[in-house]
């Protein structure tokens, strides 16, 4: 079984959580498996249970029961600490460290790895030209003086600085404009196709799951109720639940956006 | 100002007094601070308790918690040196948990996320920027304890205080003025120093 996983590659086996003191469980019974450089949306409404889901990939919510496996091994059979230095972090607040300038928040984990000076320098470099800003301008910049989108584009350099087997992504473009985020939408894509990283990425935008996702993970109530590629969740879905949530407002322009990410498609090939 | 100019060595080996008995019992109550701090940060539960026990004490007359003190320990540095590291528990430890609870929590999330150890997040990330008040707590209690520290002539024959104490014993102002015009500008300069650490710390 193990053997045949790709690297990078995410399975879930009825992984479970319950917040001490609450009634019911927050995920339960989640299984499903990504890999492979795959960008999965995990998508639903607040309170579903996606971050939550999320961050019991890396260890920062204990699963209650079942397991989940990351390239094979359980990942509670890894140290925490060690394990997170493994997986990318992106969160919606970006958490930028705001003592440290620019390079040295994308240098953190690579640091902490116990990377060389002059390799960190030229990774730092080398992001900061991948997530589209000018090294010479950013590299000494303070989080203070960086809009949203560029902050943002920083703590997507500072997650995949060490080359992580894969990249978790709690609403991240949720705090930035609509122009930032599309042409941030459209970098990640590119991004996570130049890196082949699987990623998991959670938002409760509709439009932006159909944008970025070579597979949705439908969430409700801390239950997966369909997994699927794009076209079809939309054309075969699973449950009423998720042929309301896909033509939501304005699916016109989902049916538009599928029919021509399908052609593009043809025409690399 | 006569005594002053007439004994500025005397002043001077008694300001240096003073500013031992301060320095000490502050390095003593950090010892002490930073622990208790700390647990109060991470634990939501314990801080009210904390804060508010090292703030009832805080409220007894410094003369009262020293005339308990001289019966436990006698007269001499000891008493003096206990006053002032538990006067300044209450100001030191209150800064430390609001300097720490107040780093930005997607910072916290970010830098765990990111395989932080609980150690490296605290000082990697928690203490930087906790730093400018933690030394804002440190510069408040100094200068209280600057002034409290005058009792050390009283009960141990330390500091500036000896000069005013026995100023009033031998009905010498002059002496009075000395002692307490030295204990002001220690506390004028203590205070100017950090908070240009403060600043310093701040910009880091």
């Amino acid at each position: 079984m193990t053997k045949e996983m790709k690297a990078g590659a995410i399975r879930f086996e009825r992984a479970t959580v319950r917040y001490p003191g609450s009634d019911r469980n927050a995920i339960e019974d989640v299984c499903f498996e990504c890999g492979g450089g795959e960008l999965v949306v995990l998508l639903g409404p607040s309170g579903c249970g996606k971050s939550t889901l999320l961050r019991t990939v890396n260890r920062l919510v204990p699963l209650d029961s079942g397991r989940i496996l990351l390239d094979g091994d359980d990942i509670t059979k890894r140290d925490p600490v060690e394990l997170r230095r493994g997986i990318g972090y992106v969160i919606q607040a970006v958490g930028l460290f705001a003592h440290m300038t620019v390079a040295q928040n994308i240098a953190v984990v690579p640091s902490l790895q116990g990377w060389g000076r002059a390799a960190i320098a030229q990774r730092v470099d080398e992001l900061l030209r991948l997530v589209g800003l000018d090294p010479e301008v950013y590299r000494d910049r303070r989080p203070s003086r960086l809009s949203g989108g560029e902050a943002q584009r920083i703590g997507v350099a500072r997650a995949i600085a060490a080359r992580p087997q894969a990249l978790l992504m709690d609403e991240p473009f949720g705090a930035v404009d609509v122009l930032v985020r599309t042409a941030l939408q459209r970098e990640l894509v590119r991004i996570v196709a130049e890196l082949q990283t699987t990623t998991l990425f959670v938002t409760h935008d509709v439009d932006e799951a159909f944008r970025l996702a070579d597979r949705i993970v439908v969430m409700r109530a801390g239950r997966v109720e369909q997994v699927a590629k794009p076209q079809e969740l939309f054309e075969q879905p699973a449950t009423q639940y998720v042929r309301e949530l896909v033509h939501a407002g304005d699916d016109v322009y989902r049916r538009y956006y599928l029919h021509g990410r399908a052609l593009l498609r043809g025409l690399e090939q | 100002m006569n005594y002053l100019s007439s004994h500025p060595l005397r002043v001077a080996a008694l300001a240096a007094g003073h500013v031992e008995l301060v320095v000490t019992a502050l390095a003593a109550a950090l010892v002490l601070a930073v622990p208790l701090g700390l647990i109060a940060a991470r634990r939501p539960g314990v801080a009210p308790w904390l804060l508010g026990t090292l703030g009832a004490i805080y409220t007894i007359p410094s003369l009262a918690l020293l005339a308990v003190l001289v019966r436990g320990f006698g007269l001499g540095f000891t008493p003096i040196f206990v006053a002032l590291v538990v006067y300044a528990q209450f100001m030191l430890t209150r800064n430390i948990v609001a300097g720490i609870t107040g780093v930005d929590s997607a910072q916290v999330d970010a830098a765990r996320g990111l395989g932080m150890s609980p150690l490296q997040v605290l000082v990697r990330v928690e203490f930087p920027q906790a730093l400018p008040i933690v030394i804002g707590g440190v510069r408040i209690a100094a200068i209280a304890m600057i002034s409290i520290a005058t009792l050390g002539g009283y009960v141990g024959g330390v500091g500036l205080g000896v000069l005013i104490f026995n100023g009033l014993t031998l009905h010498q102002p002059q002496m009075i003025l000395a002692g307490s015009l030295a204990a002001s500008a220690l506390a004028i300069a203590v205070d100017a120093l950090l908070r240009l650490a403060e600043r310093r710390a701040a910009t880091l």
